[in-house]
């Protein structure tokens, strides 16, 4: 099977501030990133002829290539489940070059997450489909499904709310020296975190994301191209995206082996040709803390049930641990933009131009949500 | 296995009285797919779709057998008994019309009848205290409307 390992770049980051309330619409936001992206590549609007949004999106891809004057753009597509799809869009950006349909491609997500309720599905209509199955018995918010799967890892492997929560002190340490993070000068100490109120037992607010509004995007091009422009081409050495078949769909099994997680890094590990202790710097979509800790596992960064000791004692935190994560404060206390501020602060880190700057960077790593169909990106400078 | 969370074994009473529980929240609609299931639990019984060609449950249903490709599959009625498989106490609303509902458990409970069968639903009588994983529960029908009846859960011996 032919490769796209180094084939491919991202030339060109852009992102708006990230706030509680923009005051403006999605729309606006998702230009003001895009542009940025554009202008950060050296590249002129006309130079864009792909556009990948994401699902559920509040502003699409043919809107965006409309409120860009865009004539000639031949490949657009939208990704699907947010913060799992988000790393997938440059997958399907490289999939849109390698059918010769563009040759520079913007991905780009937009949301007011925090000014608006738009919490993912959430609406108290009469639903359709498999919602019926869970709904009515008060399943209704990702905290719920997160709370399920986090008490079955405490229940299998003595995984402790300490460990859950030096996930958020390490988050919220690297967003302390992040301007752009909504949580930027508001320390937290793990005792903090213990005080903190309970949301979804054993979820404690300071376990879940900061919900934001804000933008971000980049532009994707082939390597040969990436050469001849602005910025030092940070090269894509593997995209993927995974999904397996569950036997339950309500809730993750953080005992099963075999998930959408595991099977995201093998296919990523296998094409970049590296293992997890090639990892410089590691950017997990972050939405409640228990679920990083299970992706770090599946991951293969340690073993089933071994990562509540592997996150305690600093390990994951800038700049003195081996496995610095979510260096700019990830959902956790940047504020979520879905999993695209993971990915610009991973080019961010290449560049060596992160807040919280990894020595050395060479590789980076994304992981889009688990515990639903996910993707996920390893790049290097 | 450890667990801080397991609690001990409590008495419990022998008739429990079937309360509206988290009344308000949006019902299943009909759907085509998943009728017989909301059926089964107006006639009080509870029924899993099955393959009838690898005997595979499957919950969600769905018209395929993703274990042997079937499109043979039958409604078959389980014995209602299962254990906790885990449990959360949701005491932050996060919607204006659950604040006079939390808290309230949520359970995921495994059926007896296959690992990893698991439905979604309610401990109907329990305190947040009192839940462990590992309980064992069995179904009750709480018949919300003249069309919907949901099955929610009760502690066993």
């Amino acid at each position: 099977m032919a490769t796209i390992k180094d084939k491919y770049a991202i030339v060109g980051i852009g992102h708006t501030d990230y706030s509680l309330n923009s005051g403006r619409s999605e729309l606006h936001l998702a230009l003001e990133a895009i542009t940025a992206a554009i202008e950060d590549a050296g590249l002129g609007f006309k130079d864009i002829d792909g556009i990948v949004g994401d699902h559920p999106s509040r502003v699409d891809a043919m809107t965006i290539g409309s409120a860009l004057g865009l004539r000639d753009f031949g490949f657009f597509i939208e990704t699907d489940f947010a913060g799992g799809g988000v790393p997938g869009g440059l997958l399907h950006a490289i999939a849109g070059i390698e059918a010769g349909r563009a040759t520079s491609v913007v991905c780009y997500k937009s949301l007011n997450g925090s000014s608006k309720l738009t919490l993912p599905g959430f609406s108290f209509a009469a639903e359709p489909h498999e919602l019926g199955f869970t709904r009515p018995f008060g399943l209704l918010a990702p905290a719920a499904y997160a709370a399920l799967a986090a008490r079955r890892h405490m229940h299998q492997y003595g995984t402790t709310s300490r460990q859950f929560g030096a996930i958020a002190v390490a988050c919220r340490k690297h967003a302390n020296r992040n301007p752009n993070a909504i949580m930027y000068g508001e320390s937290m100490t793990i005792e903090d975190h213990q005080d903190s109120k309970m949301i979804a037992d054993p979820l404690r607010l300071y376990d879940c994301y900061v919900e934001a509004d804000g933008a971000a995007a980049c532009v994707v091009t082939s390597a040969e191209r990436a050469k001849d422009l602005r910025q030092w081409p940070v090269c894509i050495m593997a995209a993927g995206q995974a999904c397996v078949p569950c036997l339950s769909r309500w809730t993750k099994d953080p005992t099963v082996n075999e998930n959408e997680t595991s099977y995201l890094a093998r296919q990523l590990f296998s094409m970049a040709g590296l293992v997890p202790a090639d990892v410089d710097v590691l950017q997990v979509y972050d939405d409640f803390t228990p679920l990083v800790l299970m992706a770090i596992e599946d991951m293969g960064f340690c073993s089933k049930g071994e990562g509540g000791p592997f996150v305690e004692g600093g390990r994951v935190v800038w700049p003195d641990g081996k496995l610095p994560l979510n260096t700019s404060g990830g959902n956790l206390s940047e504020g979520c933009i879905d999993g695209f501020n993971h990915v610009i602060e991973a080019v961010k880190q290449l560049r060596g131009t992160s807040t919280a700057q990894v020595k050395d960077a060479e590789v980076a790593m994304v992981c889009g949500a688990t515990g639903v169909p996910t993707s996920g990106l390893i790049l290097r400078r | 296995m450890w667990c801080d969370w397991c609690a001990h074994e409590r008495a419990h009473p022998k008739e429990v009285k079937i309360m509206p529980y988290l009344a308000g929240l949006p019902v299943p609609e009909s759907h085509v797919d998943y009728e017989e299931f909301w059926q089964g639990c107006r006639r009080h019984e509870l029924v899993i779709q099955r393959c009838k060609d690898c005997g595979w449950y499957r919950h969600y249903p769905r018209p395929l057998c993703p274990k042997c490709y079937s499109w043979n599959a039958e409604w078959s009625k389980v014995s209602g008994k299962g254990k906790v498989w885990s449990w959360t106490i949701i005491t932050h609303p996060i919607h204006p019309a659950l604040d006079d509902m939390v808290p309230y458990n949520l359970v995921e409970i495994e059926l007896i009848e296959q690992e990893g069968l698991r439905l979604i639903s309610n401990l109907i009588d329990c305190k947040p205290e009192e839940i462990y994983i590992g309980m064992p529960a069995e179904v009750v029908f709480e018949e919300v409307n003249p069309e919907i009846t949901l099955p929610r859960f009760k502690r066993t011996s």
